[in-house]
């Protein structure tokens, strides 16, 4: 596992605390639902061109005309952070969703077939697991070329084993009740028992991972695009932002790298906590 | 003793899987000989040269055989960029990375584990205030940590440098300070939680309530009864961390401009100088996996209970 997956984590007293505190909840929800929609209409309420060069002064301060202040190009911050959010936003939820559908598909083959079926997965899932999700995503990187393409492919390979290993563990579980028993005995078919029955069951489960999953995904790619692997210039995204606004902090003009940060930062601070009540909730249907 | 053994053989071969999907990183690429000529149009002379200095005319598998058995006596073959010899390149390189996650590894135990005792034994005030650090802790990734540090002690206060590694014993700790605690950060709110917890749980069992109406001292019953029994699974995590940490380190190194492995692996990649990534990636996964698999070792030591539960990554 890499550096950011543990990022997003929440333990389970920390998350029945946050249970209670719904309005946090609430909060979060409210916070997560903005950044959604500014990664979707970003580019049309961005007041510039983010890629407009001197479109204020070079290494702006925070002003009325550039809230956010400007580049060492002079591109306008506020507009990039704007358009950025789409690759910084959507990148993570591809990672998550790919790593998800493959992960189940392998946990609910293994729980199902078992023996050396279940075997084979695990050994192939270890492997995996060996390699930091970093420096796959770094591999795929050297093999196939620089941008976000290799990296979200890398990913949801890299985040595979955490999803397969939870959902085969509580695939198991379910297909020791009973009723798995009584829907064989009646001669319904496995794949009617795998996808009306067994895979809705892993549902609450396997959403609690996916929104704990979307804050390792987004510090993994953002950091990847902090390291210049990730989106390319001029293409916006938080990560690269936070990257290219270094040599404005050393002349004197912080705020290119510190307002792309808040929005990653408050991103995950945002999911961690639904991540957390999202858990609770899982743990209250298991029950 | 079969369990060792087993983790063992368990290990040796997840590594040698792992050294194949490194491998086959070349074959994806196909012909890497635009890469090695360097851009320049090959001349047919040059082409026969590098396909016979790389066995690009033999089979896959002796090629794999080739580049393990070259890679197991210390020849890791030449970078694409630099025309050297790998093992030249990445040995310097390895000891800054090494010194970087020494140091981190300090921060992480240090602030990691003792916020985490003093959040389990000093009251609520001191539990709520770590518990919203190491909430605001977990938020903030290496990259983010970096900046700011640059931004407010290198740039604003001048206390540090703002790149590279420095020369001598305190030039070099001069210049690590910062990249450590940037590194640091994520994993001393992990690690404060993981100890907090487990000292929780300890605290909160029979048999301390036991020693305590024996009338048996706070301290020794913390030291012998909470600390004792919860340090395996503090340990086992720790070890896993530190574990992640020589690859997380790319990013710090990086952020600093320090000539480490880390920065010397996406420096690489960037350029598709692909013996230089294999060989530092597979440094970085050997060092995974060992590192794991001695965290467990070391955690089954001290407690013998332990190892049904394995690493977790």
């Amino acid at each position: 596992m890499s550096v950011a997956q543990i990022a997003g984590g929440t333990t389970p007293a920390v998350a029945r605390r946050a249970a209670k505190r719904d309005w946090l909840v609430l909060t979060a929800l409210v916070v997560f639902g903005l950044v959604v929609i500014i990664a979707i209409i970003g580019p049309w309420i961005a007041p510039y061109d983010p890629d407009q060069l001197y479109a204020g002064p070079i290494n702006g301060a925070s002003s009325l005309v550039h809230p956010f202040g400007t580049d060492d190009l002079g591109r306008d911050i506020l507009s990039r952070v704007l358009v950025g959010a789409g690759a910084s936003v959507f990148a993570p939820i591809v990672v998550v969703v790919l790593s998800t559908l493959l992960g189940v598909a392998v946990a609910v083959t293994g729980a199902w077939f078992g023996g050396w079926v279940s075997g084979g997965i695990a050994r192939i899932i270890d492997v995996i697991f060996a390699i930091p999700g970093l420096v796959i995503a770094v591999l795929a990187v050297a093999v196939f070329g620089k941008g976000l393409a290799a990296p979200i492919v890398a990913l949801s390979i890299a985040y595979i084993p955490i999803v397969a290993r939870l959902s085969q563990t509580a695939a198991s579980r379910e297909l020791g009740k009973p009723y798995m028993a009584a829907l064989r005995v009646q001669g319904v078919s496995s794949l009617a028992i795998c996808f009306r029955h067994l895979v809705p069951a892993l549902i609450p489960i396997v959403a609690a991972q996916m929104a704990i999953g979307f804050g390792y995904a987004m510090l993994d790619l953002a950091a990847i695009s902090f390291l210049g692997l990730g989106q390319q210039p001029p293409a916006p995204d938080w990560g690269s932002m936070i990257a290219n606004g270094q040599a404005g902090i050393l002349a004197g003009a912080p705020e290119q790298s510190v307002f792309p940060a808040i929005f990653v930062v408050v991103t995950v601070l945002a999911v961690g906590a639904l991540g957390g009540r999202v858990t609770v909730w899982a743990e209250e249907k298991e029950r | 003793m079969r369990t060792l053994l087993g983790r063992l053989g368990g290990l040796v071969l997840t590594l040698f899987l792992a050294s194949i999907v490194i491998f086959s990183a070349v074959l994806l690429t196909g012909d890497p000989i635009s890469a090695l000529a360097g851009g320049a149009k090959p001349t047919p002379e040059l082409i026969a040269q590098i396909r016979a200095d790389f066995h690009l005319d033999d089979p896959v598998w002796t090629r794999y055989w080739l580049w393990l058995t070259n890679a197991l006596h210390g020849d890791f073959g030449r970078s694409f960029v630099y025309k050297t010899d790998v093992v030249t390149l990445v040995a310097p390189r390895f000891a800054v990375t090494f010194q970087l996650v020494l140091l981190t590894v300090v921060f992480i135990l240090i602030f990691g584990v003792g916020s985490g005792i003093l959040a389990a034994t000093r009251g609520r005030a001191v539990d709520r205030t770590v518990s919203m650090l190491t909430s605001l802790g977990m938020a903030l990734p290496t990259f983010v940590v970096a900046i700011l540090l640059i931004w407010i002690f290198a740039k604003s206060l001048g206390w540090f440098p703002v790149y590279g590694e420095g020369d001598g014993f305190w030039g070099r700790l001069w210049h690590l300070i910062l990249p450590a605690i940037s590194l640091a950060v994520l994993f001393v709110a992990y690690i404060s939680r993981i100890t907090r917890a487990s000292l929780v749980a300890q605290l909160h069992s029979e048999h301390v309530d036991t020693a305590r109406v024996r009338g048996i001292p706070r301290e020794r019953i913390f030291r012998v009864h909470v600390f004792r029994n919860a340090s395996p699974q503090i340990l086992a995590i720790s070890g896993t961390t530190i574990a992640g940490l020589f690859a997380a380190s790319a990013i710090a190194e990086v952020a600093f401009g320090i000539g480490g492995i880390g920065s010397l692996l996406v420096e690489a990649a960037a350029r598709a100088d692909l013996p230089v990534v294999q060989i530092v990636s597979l440094l970085l996964v050997t060092i995974f996996v060992v590192l794991n698999a001695v965290a467990d070792l070391v955690s089954a030591l001290i407690d013998p209970t332990s190892v049904a539960g394995g690493s977790r990554a």
